[in-house]
């Protein structure tokens, strides 16, 4: 196709460059295409994942939006937006540490090492309080999106694309850490919403779910799901049904039940579906996607037929494709008595909207019922002209009642704290 | 008795960094991507105007070893952060891949633009497949790269940075691989 006869200086000096890579190029030569002798395969009976499936044709406003890649590299600690950041009255930030690559959830070990793991890199970090000083240790790498963590009684559970595992004694091992021993891998291998938040119940079992692979997509038994199970990855049930993608789950204080961030579909419309805050009630509900959505709208492509009635309904709703990911209940002393039992939760931001929505974290207070009563910032100015310059991820209380956040944007996690903080604090 | 010598002076680049010019240390790379934006290297990509956010990611992800390939992996093991946005930023600026100057097999051209409508390729790519931030350049890409890849995303031997390409072509047949592949290196 190309001639070669030109520009024998450049060949030359690829040969050259190649040999001088020989040896180590020779192990990892990619394999002959797949089209060589692979048999016509046809077009799987499920649609694919593809996030812009469902895109309007033909219109220019739509044809903008895609979803936005964070850069790879951490930001230095110096170039965080920690100022830009905005707290209520009363409230601090600080930067709590840096550098690592797309930080997304976080665990909390008996000991005060905080756990991170990530979704576009292969690791799970460590962040090390030693001597008053914090340090970040790479604790595993060679993973495939480690986004999901939880720590129980020593134990750090991990959770991959398509398995769980777990390393024992993590916070005696930092330093020479095992790799992780898998304990439970019967799990799609789908990419689109493959990757997972994790949680330990109160009833001590490991919550896992299972997203939809796609957009908006009819899918067999194993999608769109929570499943729980022993921490030795034994008795996997299913306890949750009609659930697209969540990214982050906590248990109520004082009613011990499961609430969830779900995240809606994309292209239905600028300002509907939005995100839901569901609950738990008594298991084995279902929870409308990709039927029902956002409890009152049955789904223009997968609704005819269908009732919302049929589902149970969200108690509450986080904003169109705002991106509700991490969600704690915040039981600390350290903020003010109103934040007493409050979920608080990230919203990572929408990518599916002209004006973009979410890139904050909010304070969403519950009624007696259970149901939600407000929603109001906790901290903004993650969007900056309709532009990211970070965005949150999960959350997490401290035992001192500070709260972290982890910023996949810039690879960091800040500590908020309220009142005014002595040196002590340092410890 | 040239090939040693130029290897060596390859070799070298990664010490005497500092001394040299973006041009002067990105020679290498051009030998195989090609001196004018245009690859002349089998399997080897163009890099003519390529996105710089996507050649940054592409290039962290050979450091890291998250994409597989030896000698990127190796060429990119020394490299600092700077110097990742330094190299994609000059990659940016070489002129990107020209279209070809013939017309090529309409039959193939015409099936090829249909899947890039039908599987939105231009939607991320946009519509004259130039790409923006971390979505790449692929308009008149090599053909051969433009197959060998998108056949790779496909078994997912190569692991985009996201998941978006994977999910992409699992409905894409190894025929039409062929297909979009020649369309997207000869489109004008």
């Amino acid at each position: 196709m190309i001639s070669h006869s030109s520009t024998p200086r450049s060949l030359l000096l690829a040969g050259a460059f190649l040999s001088a890579f020989t040896l180590t190029a020779a192990a990892q030569q990619p394999a002959a295409p797949a089209a060589a002798g692979a048999s016509p395969a046809a077009a799987p009976a499920l649609p694919p994942g593809s996030p812009l499936i469902g895109r309007p044709a033909g219109n220019e406003a739509a044809a903008k939006l895609a979803p936005n890649a964070p850069p790879p590299i951490p930001a230095a600690p110096d170039k965080l937006p920690t100022a830009k950041l905005k707290v209520p009255a009363g409230f601090n930030i600080e930067v709590y540490a840096a550098g690592m690559a797309n930080a997304r959830s976080l665990a909390m070990g008996d000991k005060g090492t905080v756990f991170v793991g990530s979704r576009l890199v292969d690791k799970v970090y460590a962040i090390v309080n030693k001597d008053g000083k914090r340090e970040v240790k790479v604790l595993a790498s060679g993973l495939y999106r480690p986004n999901g963590i939880a720590f129980k009684d020593g134990t750090l559970y991990i959770t991959e694309l398509s398995k769980v595992s777990k390393i024992d004694k993590v916070e005696d091992v930092l330093d020479s850490p095992p790799k992780p021993t898998v304990i439970y891998d019967k799990l799609p291998k789908d990419e689109a919403h493959g990757w997972k938040f994790i949680g330990i119940g109160p009833d001590g079992k490991l919550y896992v779910p299972v997203g939809q692979p796609g957009n908006n997509v009819l899918h067999d038994d194993d999608h769109g799901q929570i499943r729980r199970m022993n921490l030795d990855g034994s008795g996997a049930e299913v306890i949750a049904r009609g659930v697209r993608n969540t990214v982050g789950f906590d248990w109520h204080p004082a009613t011990k039940q499961l609430y969830f961030t779900d995240n809606g579909r994309d292209w239905m419309s600028e300002d509907v579906p939005e995100d839901e805050l569901n609950r738990i009630a008594k298991g084995g509900e279902h929870f409308g996607a990709p039927f029902c959505l956002q409890g009152n709208i049955v789904d223009p492509e997968f609704g005819w037929g269908k009732s919302c009635s049929d589902f149970t309904a969200p108690v509450g709703l986080l904003g169109p494709h705002s991106a509700a990911l991490g969600m704690r209940f915040y039981t600390g002393s350290m903020f003010p008595k109103t934040y007493k039992n409050v979920a608080i939760i990230a919203r990572h931001g929408s990518w599916n909207r002209t004006k973009k929505v979410g890139g904050d974290v909010v304070v969403v207070k519950l009624n007696k019922d259970g149901t939600m009563k407000s929603m109001e910032p906790l901290i903004t100015g993650f969007l900056e002209d309709n532009k990211y310059i970070g965005r949150p991820v999960d959350v997490l209380p401290m035992k001192d009642g500070s709260l972290l956040v982890s910023d996949d944007w810039n690879g960091a996690v800040y500590r908020v704290t309220y009142g005014k903080q002595k040196v002590a604090d340092k410890q | 008795m040239r090939k040693p010598i130029l290897a060596l002076a390859f070799a070298s680049i990664a010490f005497s960094a500092n001394a040299e010019t973006i041009e002067q240390r990105a020679a290498p790379c051009l030998a195989c991507h090609g001196e004018k934006g245009q690859s002349e290297t089998e399997n080897t990509p163009s890099l003519g105007g390529q996105q710089a956010p996507y050649t940054l990611i592409q290039l962290f992800m050979f450091r890291e070893k998250l994409r597989t390939f030896g000698p990127m992996n190796e060429m990119a093991k020394a490299l600092t952060d700077d110097d990742l946005r330094l190299f994609s930023d000059f990659i940016a600026k070489i002129p990107k891949p020209a279209a070809p100057t013939e017309a090529g097999d309409p039959a193939r051209l015409q099936r090829g633009q249909a899947l890039v409508q039908q599987h939105r390729c231009d939607t991320c790519h946009n519509p004259d497949l130039s790409g923006k931030e971390n979505v790449p350049r692929i308009a008149n890409q090599r053909e051969d790269y433009l197959a060998k890849t998108l056949a790779e995303y496909k078994d997912n031997s190569r692991h985009g940075y996201d998941g978006s390409m994977a999910d992409v072509l699992a409905p894409i047949t190894p025929e039409q691989i062929t297909d979009l592949a020649y369309f997207v290196a000869h489109m004008r």
